[in-house]
C-alpha cells in the first residue's frame, strides 16, 4: 500500500507526532454539493471608506439567504472586504483592525475575499503601491490560514462591479476548495453579465466539449459540466474509448474519439456539435501527456509530442473552433505550474504549459474572438491527485502533495470546478487570465 | 405490401476482436455485447434512449443466456423498456438480424432499431456426456435418498467427460476447415491465390486502422484497441511458410493464416427511419435495401457447405434489377480465403451459372480492387455472430464517403450450408 501523509498525520500516532513536531495536518476541505447553501454560515462584510463593492455584496448574499455578520463571531466562515477605495498604504491598517479579529474566530474551511481595483488603473503611485500591496496581504493570509480555509483577491476594474456575483459566489462556495493565494481580474464584459436561472445550474442548456474526457481531470470536468447542466461530449484517443464511453453515458453525454493532433480534430468536433446540437458554447483544451527528461538527454520525440499534444494541437484546433463557437462562448485552457514555476526533467512540457497561458493571454485580445463575446481563459493545476501524478516517485509526490498551503493534494473535481466557474455567462468579465488551482502551492508562487 | 420509409444506416460499433483464451478470455457473450451497446449509446448518445428494439445473437451460447440480448440491454445504459431478443442463424447471425430490423423500420412497426452480435470461442458452456446427462437427471427423479443412491451406482467411469462445442458439422462430422477444403478443390483454388488474399485482408486492415477508419467503429475493451488477430507485416514469405491445416497431400492448401482463428467479440449496428436519424441530429450513412438468404443440400448433394452465398446472391439481384457488376464495394466474408475464392470463380463459371443458378450465363468476375477494401474477417477475426455488424457498420462508412447511390454488396456464408446476403446503398 502507498504510504500517505494526509492518512498518517491523522492517525492516532501520526497526530500526536504531527501536533508535537508542528507537521501540518490537512483538513477535509469543503466542497459544492448541488442544493446546499452557499457559506455554512455567516459572512463577515466590511470595506474601506464609502466601499460600494461591499454594498454589492451585501445585496448578493441577501440574495442568496446568506447571514451578515457587523462583528466577526464564531459563526462566521468568511470574511469580505473591499479596500477598492484605498488611496494609498496608509489606508490599509483596516486589515489589521477588521480582518485580524475575523481571522481569529474563522470556522474551519473559512474563506477570506479581499476586493480591489487594478493596480493599472491607479490615479497617482501611492494608490498603485496600496493596490499592489494587496497581493501580498492575501498570500499571506492564505499561508496563515488553517483548517482548510484560503484567501483570494478579486481586482475589479471600473465598469465590472455589477459582473462580480460570479466570482463572489464562486470563492465563498466549496467550488473554490483548492484555489488560494490567486487573484482574480474582472474587466469590461465581453459580452452582457446573464446570471443563471438556477445557480446551481449555471450552464444549463449548454453545450461543451472537453478533451481529454477518459479519465483523470479531463473525466472530473466532464461530469462536473454535466452537474452543473451541459450536455458534454466527450473527447479522447481512440485507445481510449472504452473508458470514454463509460464517462460519456454516465452523464449522458456523447463520445468522439478523435486524436487531438489529427489534422481533422477540430472539423469533427465542430460536425459532431453542429449535427447533434446545433453547435457548441464552451469548449475545455484539457488533453495533455508528460514525457519528462532532462533536457541534456531529451530526444526529438519526447519534446515534439509533448509540445504537439498540449499546445500546438489547440492552436491548430482553434482556427475552426474559434469561428464554430457560438457568440458569448467559453474557451477554457488546461495549463500547470510548471507552465509557471519550470520543473526539473520537464522542458518540454514546462514550455507547452507557459505557452498555453501565452495563447490563453493572446487569444483573449484577438479583435474576432472579443467581437464574439468569447472568454478565453486557462487553469494551471498544482498537484492534483490523477493517475498522471500517481505515476510521479513516492518521496516526489509527497513533497507535492504537501508543499501548499492546505497540506494535500487537489483532486480532479476542483480543476474541474474553476474550469466550470470561467464557462458561466455570468462571468463574462473574466478573460485572458489564468488561475492556478494548487491549494497555493509554494512552487513559483 | 407497402413500403412507408426506408431503413437507414445511422452507424455501428464493435469492440476489437481478440483471439481465443486471449484478453477476452474471462468475458462472457453478455460482458461482451454489453461493451459493444455502449459504445454505440456513447457514440450517438442514446443514453436513456428506448429504441424500438434490440435484436442479437450469439452462435455459442450458455443456457443460462436465453435472454442474452435483453439481458444485455438491460446492463447498458438504455432505457430498460427497450424490447429485445435473440436470433441465431450461425455466422449470418449478425446480418439476418440487421435485415429484421430493416424489415421493421420500412413496415413502421419501429422507428429505430440495434443489431448485432456476439462470439466467445473462449468462455465456452461445457456440457457433459449425454449418457451421464441422463442417468443423472434419472437420479435426479429418484423419490428417496435410496432410490438416488442406488441409481447414483448406475454411473460408469465411461460416462465422465466433458464436451465443448466443435466446430463442427452434425450432419457429417467433419470440420468446416475439411469441408472447404473439398471445395477448394474443387474449384482448384491454389495456396498462392489464399495466402495473397489473406495477405491483402492484413494490410488492409492495418491500413484502414492507420488512416482512423475505425475511430468511430470501434470501442477500446479491456485493453484492447485494434484487433488482436491484425498482422500489419503479413507476407506471402510468411504465409507461405505455415504448415497446411486442413485437406490431404497436394490438395491441401489451408493453413491457419489463409483460414479464420476462433476469436471472441462483438459488434452493434444502429438502424433507424430517415425521420428517427433527423430529429436525433444523427448522420444516414447507407439505407439498407434488401436481404436475401440460402441453403443448399451438402448433405446429400453435391454441393460445397460455405457455397450458399453463390445461389444467394443472383436471386437478390434478380429482385433488385442490379447485375454483380453494379457494385462500389463488395463485402464477401472470409470464413477461409478459399471461400471467397471460390465463391468468385463459381460466379465466373458458365456451367455453374446455367445448370445450378438456373441462369442465362456466368454473372461475370467482379473488379478485385473493390473488395473487402478495409480488411476482413481473416486479419480482423471473426467471432461467429459479429461479423455480419462488423461489415454492415464498415461498409456503411465507406459507402457514404463514396457518396449517395454508391452501392455495397454483402456476402456471409454460415454453418448448415447456409448464406445470408445483402444490398446497402451510400446516403
Ligand atoms: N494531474 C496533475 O497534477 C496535473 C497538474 C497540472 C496540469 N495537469 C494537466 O491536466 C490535464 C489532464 O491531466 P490528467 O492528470 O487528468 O492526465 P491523464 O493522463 O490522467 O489524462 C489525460 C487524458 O488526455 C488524453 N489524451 C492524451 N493525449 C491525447 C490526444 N492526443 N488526443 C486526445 N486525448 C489525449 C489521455 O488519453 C487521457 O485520457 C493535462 O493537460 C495535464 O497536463 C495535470
Amino acid at each position: 500500500m502507498a504510504f500517505s501523509y494526509g492518512g498518517f498525520v491523522n492517525s492516532g500516532v501520526g497526530k500526536f507526532l504531527a501536533s508535537n513536531l508542528g507537521l501540518p495536518r490537512p483538513t477535509r476541505l469543503r466542497r459544492h454539493t448541488p442544493g446546499e447553501s452557499l457559506v455554512p454560515g455567516a459572512v463577515f462584510v466590511d470595506g474601506f471608506g464609502e466601499a460600494p463593492l461591499a454594498a454589492q455584496v451585501r445585496g448578493v448574499l441577501e440574495g442568496a439567504g446568506v447571514q451578515l455578520a457587523t462583528v466577526p463571531s464564531t459563526s462566521v466562515v468568511a470574511a469580505v472586504l473591499d479596500l477598492s477605495k484605498v488611496r494609498s498604504p496608509a489606508d490599509l491598517d483596516i486589515v489589521r483592525t477588521s480582518l485580524g479579529p475575523a481571522l481569529k474566530t474563522l470556522a474551519p474551511t473559512g474563506r477570506v475575499v479581499i476586493l480591489g481595483r487594478p493596480v493599472a488603473g491607479a490615479v497617482d503611485v501611492a494608490q498603485a503601491a496600496g493596490r499592489r500591496a494587496l497581493e501580498g496581504i492575501v498570500r499571506s493570509i492564505g499561508k496563515e490560514l488553517r483548517g482548510g480555509g484560503t484567501a483570494n483577491l478579486v481586482l475589479v476594474a471600473e465598469g465590472a462591479d455589477d459582473a462580480l456575483e460570479g466570482t463572489l459566489r464562486f470563492l465563498l462556495s466549496g467550488r473554490s476548495a483548492y484555489v488560494s493565494g490567486q487573484v482574480f481580474h474582472l474587466a469590461e464584459p465581453v459580452a452582457p453579465v446573464q446570471a443563471p436561472a438556477d445557480w446551481d445550474a449555471p450552464l444549463a442548456g449548454k453545450v461543451a466539449v472537453v478533451t481529454g474526457a477518459a479519465r483523470g481531470i479531463g473525466a472530473a470536468i466532464a461530469s462536473t459540466l454535466a452537474r452543473d447542466g451541459a450536455t458534454v461530449v466527450c473527447v479522447d484517443v481512440p485507445s481510449a474509448s472504452g473508458p470514454l464511453a463509460e464517462v460519456a453515458n454516465s452523464l449522458g453525454g456523447s463520445a468522439l474519439a478523435l486524436d487531438v493532433t489529427s489534422a481533422d480534430a477540430g472539423t469533427r468536433i465542430v460536425e459532431h456539435t453542429q449535427s447533434r446540437h446545433g453547435g457548441f458554447d464552451i469548449v475545455v483544451h484539457n488533453a495533455g501527456i508528460t514525457r519528462d527528461k532532462l533536457l541534456a538527454n531529451i530526444d526529438a520525440d519526447r519534446w515534439a509530442s509533448v509540445l504537439e499534444v498540449n499546445l500546438g494541437s489547440i492552436l491548430v484546433m482553434n482556427q475552426v473552433l474559434v469561428p464554430a463557437i457560438a457568440e458569448g462562448g467559453h474557451i477554457v485552457n488546461v495549463a500547470s505550474i510548471a507552465g509557471i514555476a519550470g520543473n526539473r526533467g520537464q522542458t518540454n512540457y514546462a514550455a507547452s504549459k507557459a505557452g498555453v497561458i501565452g495563447m490563453t493571454a493572446a487569444l483573449a485580445q484577438d479583435p474576432t474572438v472579443r467581437a464574439k463575446g468569447v472568454t478565453v481563459n486557462a487553469v494551471a493545476p498544482g498537484f492534483i491527485e490523477t493517475e498522471m501524478t500517481a505515476k510521479v516517485p513516492l518521496a516526489t509526490r509527497e513533497v507535492g502533495r504537501l508543499m501548499n498551503s492546505l497540506s494535500q493534494g487537489g483532486l480532479p473535481v476542483d480543476v474541474a470546478e474553476t474550469i466550470g466557474y470561467f464557462a458561466w455567462d455570468a462571468n463574462r468579465a473574466v478573460t485572458g487570465t489564468t488561475v492556478r488551482v494548487c491549494g497555493q502551492m509554494l512552487l513559483g508562487a | 405490401m407497402t413500403e412507408t420509409c426506408r431503413a437507414a444506416i445511422i452507424g455501428g460499433n464493435r469492440i476489437p476482436f481478440a483471439r481465443q483464451f486471449g484478453p477476452y478470455a474471462e468475458a462472457s457473450n453478455q460482458d461482451m455485447l454489453t461493451a459493444a451497446l455502449e459504445g454505440l449509446i456513447a457514440r450517438y448518445g442514446l443514453v436513456g434512449e428506448r429504441v424500438g428494439e434490440v435484436v442479437a445473437g450469439a452462435v455459442v451460447k450458455h443456457s443460462r443466456d436465453f435472454n442474452l440480448t435483453r439481458e444485455s440491454v438491460l446492463g447498458s445504459s438504455l432505457a430498460p423498456t427497450t424490447p429485445a431478443y435473440d436470433i441465431q442463424q450461425a455466422c449470418g447471425t449478425g446480418l439476418e438480424a440487421a435485415i429484421l430490423v430493416a424489415n421493421k423500420i420500412r413496415l413502421g412497426q419501429i422507428d429505430s432499431g440495434i443489431a448485432g452480435g456476439v462470439d466467445t470461442s473462449s468462455d465456452a458452456p461445457i456440457t457433459v456426456r449425454e449418457s451421464l446427462r441422463r442417468k443423472l437427471l434419472r437420479v435426479n427423479r429418484g423419490k428417496s435418498p435410496v432410490e438416488m443412491a442406488t441409481r447414483l451406482l448406475a454411473l460408469r467411469p465411461g460416462d465422465l467427460g466433458i464436451e465443448i462445442p466443435a466446430n463442427s458439422e452434425p450432419r457429417t462430422g467433419l470440420s468446416m476447415g475439411e469441408h472447404m477444403a473439398q471445395t477448394a478443390r474443387r474449384w482448384a483454388i491454389s495456396r498462392e491465390a489464399q495466402d495473397e488474399l489473406a495477405m491483402m485482408s492484413h494490410h488492409n486492415l492495418a491500413r484502414a486502422y492507420d488512416e482512423g477508419f475505425f475511430d468511430d467503429l470501434v470501442t477500446s475493451y479491456l485493453g484492447l484497441s485494434r484487433d488482436q488477430n491484425l498482422r500489419p507485416d503479413s507476407s506471402m514469405a510468411k504465409l507461405s511458410a505455415l504448415k497446411p491445416a486442413f485437406g490431404k497431400g497436394d490438395h491441401a492448401t489451408m493453413t491457419a493464416g489463409n483460414s479464420t482463428p476462433l476469436t471472441d467479440g462483438a459488434s452493434v449496428v444502429l438502424l433507424a427511419s430517415e425521420q428517427w436519424a433527423a430529429e436525433h441530429g444523427l448522420t444516414v450513412q447507407a439505407f439498407f435495401v434488401d436481404g436475401e438468404s440460402a441453403a443448399i443440400d451438402y448433405v446429400h448433394g453435391d454441393e460445397g457447405l460455405l457455397m450458399a452465398p453463390a445461389y444467394a446472391v443472383p436471386r437478390l439481384l434478380a429482385r433488385q434489377g442490379l447485375s454483380l457488376q453494379d457494385f462500389d464495394y463488395y463485402e464477401i466474408h472470409e470464413a477461409f480465403a478459399a471461400t471467397v475464392l471460390s465463391t468468385l470463380k463459381a460466379w465466373e463459371d458458365e456451367e455453374f451459372c446455367t445448370t445450378r443458378l438456373g441462369l442465362p450465363g456466368p454473372l461475370g468476375s467482379i473488379d478485385r480492387s473493390r473488395l473487402n477494401v478495409n480488411g476482413s474477417s481473416l486479419a480482423a477475426g471473426h467471432p461467429f455472430a459479429a461479423t455480419g455488424g462488423r461489415i454492415v457498420a464498415s461498409l456503411a462508412k465507406m459507402l457514404h464517403a463514396k457518396g449517395p447511390g454508391s452501392r455495397g454488396l454483402i456476402s456471409i456464408c454460415a454453418a448448415g450450408g447456409q448464406g445470408v446476403v445483402a444490398i446497402l446503398e451510400g446516403a
